[in-house]
C-alpha cells in the first residue's frame, strides 16, 4: 500500500470541488485510512482558483505536501497552475474538453457520463476506483449528505457513479495508487481546527457567543450555531465586533460562559473590550484566527503575525493568558482549558489560531463526553462574606464572583477604577490596592501555564522551536532529518503567554543549534522568548507569503541556513 | 414590599441643580412602583455624568465603557432573562458613541429599558456639542455653532418601529417616574428619552426653556397609531411633546431561544447526551 499520496482537486469556486473532497475524505476515514485535508481558496463566491488537498495513506499526516500524485483538474487553469508540482508518477484527471496532453493524463468524457451538476460525484467515483475503494462507502457518504435534503437526487447520483466506475475500469492506465489493507476504524471524527474549537467550547460549557462574521473565524461560529439548540446555547450576530465583545462580557457578567471569535481586523475593534474584561474582572474567551495583515491583508490565507498584537491589545496593565493549539486535538482541549481558565482567573483569555489550522482536517480518536468538566460560572452565594464586595481584596487577587440576580447580594462592576464594593473611586490608595490585586492573578496564570512539548532528546544538535500551527509541518521536517540520521528535536509551545522560563530555558541552552520557525516576517515569538529569558535565537525560518509551512519549505531553508553558517 | 429607602441614598458627583437628580429620583420611584427589589434589577451604563447614576442607588450595576451600555445590557439579558435590565446613559453615550448599538437594539426588541439622559451637551468633558445639540449651538469646540443637524432619537425610534418610545423631562419627576414605570413594564425594548437641563454647560436649553416648550400629550392620544406617532415624534422645536409617543406589542427577541424558557444560562447543565449526538455528526 502506498504510504503517502497527495491528491489535489482544483477548480473555480462553485464547481463543487469541496463536496468531492469532503465525501472522499469521509469515506477514507471510515475505511480506516489516514488523511490530512487542507484548503486554499480566494475571497470570492464564484470563480478564482480554489483547491482542496487530501494527503492520504498510512500516515498519520500532520501537514500538507507540496508535490502532487493525483491531480483532479476541474478546469484548464488548474493544470497550468499545478503542473510543476506533479510527481513523475502522477495521474491527472481532466475533462476531455480541455485535454492537457501531459503524461499520466486520464481524459474523462464527463459530458457522456451525465449532466454537469453531477460531474463532481462522477469524479468522486473515478477517484474511488483509482484508490481501490469500493463504491459502497462512497455512495454512503453521498447518501449521508443528500439523503435528508434531496432524496430525489440520490438515484441519478448513484447512476453516474456506477457509469464512471465502469468507464474507469476500462480506461484508467496502470498505476500504483490502489490502497490496500485498510481496516475500518469505528467512531473516528474527521475535524478541522475550527470544528474542534467549537466542539471544545461546547464541551467546556460555553453558553454564549456573539460575533461579527470574519474569515477565517466564521466557521467556528457556524459550527456552534448548528448545535445551539441541542446544546442549549445562545449565539448572536452582533452589529459589529465592538458590540460582540461587549455582549460577551455582559453575558459572562450575568453568568453565561462566553466567547467571541474573530480575526485580526475584528479583534482590532475588540481591543477596548479586552481592557474592559480585565478591569471588571469578567471572564471571556477571545478566539483570534489569524490571517495576513495589515488591514484587510489576505483574507483567506494564513499567517502567525498577530502574536504581539494579542499579547499587548488593551490599554492599561493586566494579566492574560494566550493559548496557541498546534493540532486538532489541542484545538479541542485548549478551548476547554481556556474557558475554564478565564472563569478561574476572572480575566480575558485568548486562543490564537490561523487559517491553516482552521481549514486543516484530520481524523482524531473520539473525545469522551463523560470525561469533561464544564466550567461553572460564579461562586455560590452562600459562600460570600456579608456585606458582599465584588472586588474584595484577597491574597491571590481573586474575589468571589457572584452573579447578579441569583441571590439578594448586589453585584457592582465598574470600568472606572473602583473600590472593593465596585463603586467609582479616585482614591490613590484604593488605586494601588486594585492594580496590585489584579496583577496578583498573574501568579495563577503562571502556575496553570502549559509547558512546551519537547519532541526528541534534550541536548540535540539541532532544536526547532515553533508555536501554534507550526507543530505539524515542523514535526514532519524533524522526522525527515531523523531518518537521515541527524540529531534533532522540536520544542512546540501551545501556550505562548505567560511564558515560564523554568519550563524550557534549560532545553534551549542544552541544544546545539536553535532555530525558530514561525509564520511571520519579524520573528515575534523569537523576540518574546528573548525578552523573557535573554536567550537569543538569531536563526529563524520565517514564512509570510500567506501559505502554510510544509516540511519541504522548512528543510530547504534549513539547508541554506546551515550552508551559510558553515562558510569560512 | 419594596420601599424607596431600599434603594438607598448616596453622595453624587453632580452639580447642584443638575437634571440628573430628578431622573434618579424618578427611577427609584418607578422601581418601587414596579415592586422590584434591588437584587432583581441590573443597571448597565456607559460613561458620562448620566452613566454615573447607577452608582447612586442600590441595584446590580455594570458601569461599562463609553457608548457600550446596550451591548452589555443585551448580553446580560440573554444570559439571565429573569433580570430587569435597564441601560442608562447620556445622549453622547447612547446616540453618539453607541449609535450603531442603539439602532441594532431597537431592531432586536429584547425586553429591556433604555433611559437616555438627554441634556444635549457633553458635560463630563466640559461642554462640547452632542448629537442632540441644536444646530448652531456654540461651544468651545464648535465656536461657529454646531453645523450638523440635530439627532431626533424619538423620531428615529418611531420610524424604526421600536415597540415603546417615550419622552420625559427631568423637571417633571412624577410624570417621568410614571413613564419609566410603564417602560419597565412594557414587554419589549422601551426607550425613554429624558430631556434634562445642564446647569453648567447648556445655557440654551434651561429649565425655563423646557418649561416654555414642553407640553404633555393629551389623555386621548393613541400611542398605537403609528402614523400619528410619526408626526408627534417629528414635532420638536417650538413645541415638544412629552409622554408615550408610540407603543406596540411586538415579538420578543429572546423568545427565539428555547433554552431561555428554562431561566438563567448560568444554572443550566451541559448535556452529555447532546454532546455525544453532536460528536456523532463528525464520524
Amino acid at each position: 500500500m502506498p504510504r503517502d499520496i497527495q491528491l489535489l482537486i482544483g477548480g473555480e469556486a462553485g464547481q463543487g470541488l469541496v463536496t468531492i473532497g469532503q465525501l472522499l475524505s469521509k469515506a477514507l476515514v471510515r475505511a480506516g485510512y489516514e488523511v490530512f485535508v487542507s484548503q486554499s481558496y480566494h475571497s470570492r463566491i464564484r470563480g478564482g482558483h480554489n483547491t482542496y488537498a487530501i494527503r492520504l495513506g498510512e500516515g498519520p499526516f500532520f501537514a500538507p505536501r507540496e508535490s502532487i500524485d493525483i491531480l483532479v483538474a476541474l478546469n484548464a487553469e488548474t493544470v497550468e497552475l499545478h503542473r510543476e508540482q506533479l510527481t513523475g508518477w502522477a495521474l491527472l484527471i481532466a475533462d476531455s474538453a480541455f485535454d492537457p496532453d501531459l503524461p499520466g493524463t486520464i481524459s474523462v468524457p464527463f459530458a457522456e457520463l451525465g449532466p454537469e451538476p453531477l460531474w463532481n460525484t462522477a469524479a468522486l467515483a473515478l477517484l474511488g476506483n483509482i484508490l481501490g475503494l469500493s463504491l459502497e462507502p462512497l455512495y454512503q457518504a453521498v447518501e449521508a449528505m443528500l439523503g435528508k435534503k434531496h432524496p430525489e437526487a440520490l438515484a441519478e447520483n448513484r447512476e453516474i457513479m456506477e457509469k464512471s466506475r465502469v468507464w474507469a475500469e476500462a480506461h484508467v492506465p496502470e498505476h500504483d495508487f490502489a490502497l490496500a489493507g485498510g481496516s475500518p476504524v469505528a467512531d473516528r471524527l474527521l475535524l478541522n481546527g475550527n470544528e474542534a474549537i467549537a466542539l471544545g467550547a461546547l464541551a467546556g460549557g460555553l453558553k454564549f457567543c456573539a460575533f461579527y462574521p470574519m474569515t477565517p473565524a466564521t466557521s467556528i461560529v457556524l459550527e456552534l450555531i448548528a448545535h445551539a439548540e441541542t446544546m442549549g446555547c445562545v449565539f448572536e450576530q452582533a452589529e459589529d465586533e465592538i458590540a460582540a465583545v461587549n455582549m460577551a462580557i455582559g453575558a459572562a457578567f450575568a453568568g453565561a460562559p462566553s466567547m467571541v471569535a474573530t480575526s485580526g481586523g475584528g479583534f482590532a475593534l475588540m481591543a477596548e473590550g479586552v481592557s474592559l474584561a480585565a478591569m471588571t474582572e469578567t471572564p471571556v474567551l477571545i478566539v483570534v484566527a489569524q490571517r495576513p495583515g495589515p488591514a484587510t491583508g489576505m483574507p483567506t490565507r494564513t499567517e502567525q503575525a498577530d502574536l504581539e498584537f494579542v499579547l499587548h491589545a488593551g490599554h492599561g496593565e493586566f494579566p492574560r493568558a494566550i493559548f496557541a493549539p498546534g493540532s486538532i486535538e489541542a484545538c479541542y482541549q485548549l478551548t476547554q482549558k481556556a474557558l475554564a481558565l478565564a472563569e478561574l482567573s476572572q480575566s480575558p483569555v485568548f486562543l490564537l489560531t490561523d487559517q491553516f489550522l482552521a481549514d486543516s482536517a484530520r481524523p482524531v480518536a473520539p473525545f469522551d463526553p463523560t470525561a469533561i468538566v464544564p466550567v461553572r460560572a460564579g461562586a455560590e452565594p452562600d459562600t460570600a462574606v456579608t456585606p458582599y464586595q465584588r472586588y474584595r481584596f484577597t491574597d491571590d487577587g481573586l474575589s468571589p464572583r457572584l452573579l447578579p440576580g441569583l441571590s439578594t447580594h448586589l453585584v457592582v462592576a465598574d470600568s472606572d477604577e473602583h473600590d472593593e464594593e465596585g463603586h467609582i473611586s479616585e482614591d490613590h490608595g484604593v488605586r494601588i490596592g486594585m492594580v496590585e490585586k489584579r496583577l496578583r492573578k498573574f501568579a495563577l496564570l503562571q502556575q496553570e501555564a502549559i509547558a512546551p512539548e519537547l519532541n526528541g532528546e534534550k541536548g540535540a544538535d539541532l532544536l526547532l522551536v515553533c508555536w501554534g500551527s507550526g507543530q505539524g509541518p515542523v514535526q514532519e521536517a524533524v522526522a525527515v532529518l531523523r531518518d537521515a540520521g541527524r540529531s534533532v528535536a522540536m520544542l512546540h509551545f501551545s501556550q505562548v503567554w505567560p511564558l515560564v522560563p523554568a519550563q524550557f530555558l534549560d532545553i534551549l541552552q542544552a541544544s546545539g543549534k536553535v532555530v525558530c520557525v514561525e509564520g511571520n516576517a519579524t520573528g515575534q515569538f523569537a523576540r518574546l522568548i528573548q525578552r523573557e529569558t535573554c536567550f537569543a535565537m538569531p536563526s529563524r525560518i520565517a514564512r509570510y507569503d500567506g501559505l502554510p509551512f510544509t516540511a519541504r519549505y522548512i528543510l530547504a531553508r534549513l539547508e541554506k541556513l546551515i550552508a551559510v553558517e558553515a562558510r569560512p | 414590599m419594596t420601599s424607596i429607602e431600599d434603594y438607598g441614598k448616596y453622595e453624587t458627583a453632580w452639580c447642584p441643580g443638575c437634571g440628573n437628580f430628578g431622573i434618579l429620583n424618578a427611577l427609584k420611584h418607578a422601581l418601587v412602583a414596579c415592586e422590584l427589589a434591588p437584587h432583581q434589577v441590573l443597571l448597565v451604563s456607559g460613561i458620562g455624568q448620566a452613566a454615573k447614576a447607577p452608582h447612586y442607588l442600590k441595584a446590580n450595576v455594570f458601569n461599562g465603557l463609553h457608548g457600550r451600555s446596550l451591548p452589555v445590557a443585551i448580553g446580560a439579558k440573554l444570559a439571565n432573562p429573569e433580570l430587569t435590565v435597564i441601560a442608562e446613559s447620556g445622549d453622547g453615550c447612547m446616540y453618539g458613541e453607541g449609535g450603531n448599538h442603539f439602532l441594532a437594539a431597537l431592531r432586536r426588541n429584547l425586553n429591556l429599558t433604555i433611559l437616555a439622559h438627554d441634556n444635549r451637551v457633553y458635560a463630563l468633558t466640559k461642554g462640547q456639542a452632542s448629537p442632540t445639540s441644536e444646530q448652531g449651538f456654540v461651544t468651545k469646540t464648535q465656536p461657529h455653532g454646531a453645523f450638523a443637524a440635530s439627532f431626533n432619537p424619538v423620531a428615529v425610534a418611531v420610524t424604526m418601529g421600536a415597540s415603546f418610545v417615550a419622552r420625559g423631562y427631568a423637571g417633571m419627576p412624577e410624570h417621568l417616574a410614571g413613564l419609566i414605570a410603564q417602560a419597565i413594564k412594557h414587554r419589549g425594548t422601551a426607550l425613554v428619552d429624558i430631556l434634562q437641563p445642564c446647569v453648567s454647560f447648556n445655557k440654551v436649553n434651561t429649565f425655563q426653556w423646557y418649561k416654555e416648550h414642553c407640553y404633555e400629550l393629551a389623555d386621548d392620544y393613541d400611542p398605537t397609531d403609528h402614523a400619528q406617532a410619526l408626526g408627534t415624534a417629528l414635532e420638536f422645536g417650538e413645541r415638544i411633546p412629552l409622554g408615550v409617543i408610540y407603543a406596540m406589542e411586538k415579538p420578543l427577541f429572546e423568545e427565539q431561544f428555547a433554552v431561555l424558557k428554562n431561566g438563567p444560562l448560568a444554572r443550566q447543565e451541559v448535556s452529555r447526551e447532546g454532546l455525544r449526538q453532536v460528536m456523532q455528526g463528525y464520524v
